[in-house]
């Protein structure tokens, strides 16, 4: 799961694809979760940060994070797997 | 360290013309009290759903409207719609604020009746009275509001073995101008129906003529309707008057007055579209008033209103059960509250909020019951926040119908609670059991044997 | 002696294809003789052109769509009210008007001024109403007849005919041919802008149309007749020229004293072979193309500005006949981070 590494995400959760030319609004967690997929992190390492970080139990959270991957990637966000 | 609220991941791709919604603050705030109650309590108290009536609203609501018409017009009586919600708790509360009752049935007649409203103060509409029916409420003095001719003959014959003289009106149906027009009940203004109805009324000599009732529709968005079919029944009022000298005691103008929800297909909200009860008052009352009656002569004005009386003293509050992604990626949201319990749905956008604080954030949802059918749709687009399993919602404006015609499907129907106007909070219906809808079935003594073995 | 500056919040700003008449009536209030001006912009989407349009907008706000109703939309001019501190707002939508006409006692509480129609001018008026609205105004208008089921079409078909105008409540219309194509007209419409759909009968002739400013009490302050020129393929006029028709300004004074006219307006004609003037809808407020009537020497802008702070001002009896407006189109280069700006805070 590698997001695309030109994307620009601004402070307030704005998120242009310069590659395509879409806009995209992102919340905060969804921002937290795009930075670490920037950074390489791997699906277990965003699981254990978030829900260190939130009110939110690991099987709750994995299911939105699967459902939020799947958006990322409906929206070509994702980089295909070489 | 404290963990942080969790909201989901959430992104949205801008379109070209849409919006940026997340810049507005929200458009609806959280219902985190009904009445001073918090809603979590509520659910955590008496389970989720829960059926939420205000006593608070039903009564401002009803001096409201009291205050309308008696502003504008010397004799006004309300009638209770049984139909709309006759959760007994309910109609006390309308008797106490001086309501008589308007029934359709023999059903909701002996409700009425046990209730302890005066039988005189019981009005007896609808298509389908039994003989039966007719001669008890004759008895009792009720007012029998006539449908059909054939209702109109039986009366006759029932008149000739009851003690009592049966105390009658006639529905009448007529072109107000709206679409569309309901002619399927009563007798009809326009091709002489309802004159010859009342000539065969005068001449039996049987019955006595009270009134005169018309019931022009359901949700009329249009308050001049109203004065249309006032100045149709005054003009009958005064035929009768002129041939046989007879005075009205009252002119019953029905109910369908919308409240205000909004209807589907709808542009703008019915909250801001919808007629006020001073816009119905001020055309029925100028209709009556500048007819031909004299201000000692004006009958009594009835109104049957329901639904604009009840709905907004109604709730549903449900409980998320499953967020889930649908195959084109929109995003569905399943509640414990379907259209078992709110029959509504079928014509309203109705208001939903959340029960808790949320971001600005919100997506496009589809809000869908827990019915294991297709038809089970609360909302088929709907802008929520970003919503949690058990997080609640509040449905707004069930008051009317829902109570009445929900279904025991699938489901067993929830707790009904009323919040007083101190904020106490008491159970008017409790949650139905396995043995309250098995309890009056019988098996056959061959079927009561399952093999539940091979 | 120095003019007053009045903060003055427009809606309307997509200047696009089919254009709102935002842009065209802050051109006006700027180039007002009376007054200067603060312009603050009210925006329902992100791509309006007039939020990136800094030498005319100085401030561009988003509002709730009128669907949301008339309490999100006050909850929101008051947040605005109480960082710009408006004096008018001149709202240019059909579809909001009813909102902005239930909220003006409660904005002028708040110091903010407007000049709408009534509701009974604004119900009346309405495309559903126009046959009974003629009658009682003694003004020609085509057979109309609001349906809100497609199977009335049928019904209807021999009595208007074919072709067969479909239109909708607030916006949209088309000319269908057969049954067939009424009913997906019809359909769309629906679906769109709600019920019900208005069936009208189809007048051959040439389109004129006329904008102008009711005082209220009958007496008409402004009023420029135009004739499209040129006609987009939906329906929008790219150009036209002011005209000298006597029988249109006629009608235009018949109207205005019959109803009380309180606000802008457009009237919508249509002169029918035989000379006869047919009214086809009249917009309840300042059209897109009003721009001409500032240029031809009657800024209706600015009258309507100066009556909704409650002056008086002086009824224009003249205009230049034969002038021609041109529309065109004008692509600016915007930075994203504006975009994204507005986007993100509703706010530019």
């Amino acid at each position: 799961m590698k997001i695309n590494h030109n994307l620009a995400v601004s402070e307030s959760g704005f998120l242009f694809n310069p590659g395509t030319g879409e806009s995209f609004t992102v919340n905060p967690i969804g921002a937290e979760i795009i930075a670490m997929l920037r950074n390489g992190k791997s699906r277990t390492e965003i699981i254990d940060s978030i829900t260190q970080l939130y009110q939110v139990d690991r099987n709750s959270f994995e299911k939105d994070l699967q459902d939020f991957n799947g958006i990322l990637k409906t929206y070509n966000l994702l980089e295909k797997d070489e | 360290m404290e963990k942080k609220h969790y909201e989901r991941p959430h992104i949205v791709r801008l379109d070209a013309g849409m919006p940026g919604k997340s810049g507005l603050r929200s458009e609806l705030p959280p219902t985190t009290h009904i009445d001073g109650v918090a809603v979590a309590e509520l659910i955590e108290k008496y389970g989720s759903p829960l059926f939420v009536l205000s006593e608070k609203t039903i009564r401002n609501t009803y001096q409201k409207a009291y205050k309308a018409f008696s502003t504008r017009y010397p004799k006004v009586q309300f009638a209770w719609s049984y139909k709309t919600n006759y959760l007994s708790a309910v109609c006390n509360i309308f008797h106490q604020e001086g309501s008589w009752a308007e029934v359709v049935s023999g059903f909701e007649y002996e409700k009425a009746i046990a209730s302890g409203v005066d039988p005189k103060k019981i009005i007896f509409n609808g298509p389908a009275k039994t003989r039966e029916e007719l001669v008890l409420a004759t008895e009792n003095g009720s007012l029998i509001h006539i449908d059909h001719l054939d209702e109109l003959y039986m009366l006759v014959e029932v008149a000739e073995s009851t003690s009592q003289k049966p105390r009658v009106a006639i529905r009448v149906n007529m072109d107000t101008g709206i679409y569309p027009m309901w002619d399927r009940f009563g007798f009809n203004y326009e091709n002489g129906q309802a004159w010859d109805a009342l000539n065969k009324i005068m001449h039996s000599g049987k019955l006595e003529l009270m009134g005169l009732h018309t019931h022009i529709g359901t949700f009329i968005m249009s308050a001049n309707a109203y004065a249309v079919a006032a100045s149709k029944l005054a003009e009958l009022a005064r035929s009768l008057q002129q041939k046989f000298n007879h005075q009205l005691k009252y002119i019953d103008l029905g109910g369908g007055f919308a409240s205000k929800n909004t209807l589907k297909g709808s542009y703008l909200p019915g909250s801001d579209t919808n007629p006020t009860f001073n816009e119905y008052a001020e055309a029925i009352s100028s209709a009556l008033i500048n007819s031909h009656f004299t201000p000692g002569e004006l009958p009594l004005l009835i109104l049957e209103t329901g639904r604009a009386l009840i709905d907004e003293s109604g709730y549903i509050l449900s409980t998320v059960i499953a967020n889930k992604r649908m195959s084109g990626g929109r995003r569905a949201t399943i509640i414990d509250a379907g259209v078992n319990l709110l029959f509504t749905s079928f014509w309203y956008q109705h208001q939903v909020t959340v029960a808790q604080g949320t971001s600005q954030y919100r997506e496009d949802t589809s809000l869908y019951g827990p019915l294991c059918m297709n038809i089970d749709c609360i909302r088929e687009s709907i802008n929520l926040p970003l919503l949690n399993v058990n997080d609640h919602v509040v449905i707004h404006k069930t008051g009317a119908y829902n109570l009445t015609q929900w279904m025991q499907f699938i489901h067993l129907r929830p707790n009904v609670v009323l919040i007083d106007e101190k904020g106490e909070v008491h159970i008017v219906r409790e949650k139905e059991k396995l043995t309250d809808v098995s309890g009056s079935e019988l098996i056959p003594e061959h079927l009561v044997k399952i093999n539940q073995n091979s | 002696m120095s003019r007053p500056i009045y903060t003055i919040a427009v809606t309307g700003l997509n200047a696009i294809d089919s254009p709102g008449p935002g842009v065209a009536v802050i051109r006006g209030l700027r180039e007002a003789a009376s007054f200067d001006v603060r312009i603050i912009g009210l925006a329902y989407e992100s791509l309006e052109p007039g939020i990136y349009m800094h030498d005319l907008v100085d401030i561009t706000y988003l509002i709730p769509y009128p669907t949301a109703g008339a309490d999100a939309l006050l909850e929101r001019l008051l947040y605005i009210n109480s960082h710009e501190k408006l004096d008018i707002i001149i709202p240019n939508f059909d579809a909001e008007l009813y909102s902005f006409m239930k909220l003006e006692a409660k904005l002028r509480d708040s110091g903010i001024h407007m000049f709408l129609p009534t509701f009974q001018q604004f119900e009346e008026r309405h495309k559903v109403n126009l046959s009974t609205f003629g009658k009682k105004y003694g003004i020609d208008v085509p057979e109309g007849i609001a349906v809100s089921d497609s199977s009335e079409i049928h019904k209807h078909a021999d009595k208007l005919d074919f072709p067969m105008m479909i239109k909708g409540k607030w916006y949209d219309a088309y000319v269908a041919y057969n049954i067939e194509q009424a009913r997906t007209y019809f359909n769309k419409i629906a679906a769109k802008w709600g019920l019900p759909v208005i069936l009208q009968k189809f007048v051959h002739g040439t389109e004129y149309n006329v904008t102008g400013l009711g005082d209220g009490e009958g007496n008409v302050i402004a009023a420029v007749p135009m004739r499209k020129q040129f006609i987009t393929d939906k329906g929008k006029a790219w150009a036209g020229i002011s005209i000298d028709d006597k029988k249109l300004l006629e009608l235009t004074t018949r109207f205005v004293s019959a109803t009380k006219w309180r606000g802008g307006f457009e009237l919508e004609m249509m002169k029918s072979g035989d000379g006869k003037y047919f009214l086809m809808e009249i917009n309840p407020r300042i059209p897109a193309w009003v721009y001409l009537a500032v240029g031809v020497g009657q800024n209706i802008p600015e009258a309507l500005a100066l009556l909704a702070l409650g002056q008086k001002p002086e009824p224009y009896k003249t205009f230049d006949v034969g002038k021609l407006f041109i529309r065109y189109s004008w692509d600016m280069i915007v930075d994203r981070s504006e975009f994204e700006n507005f986007s993100v805070k509703g706010e530019l």
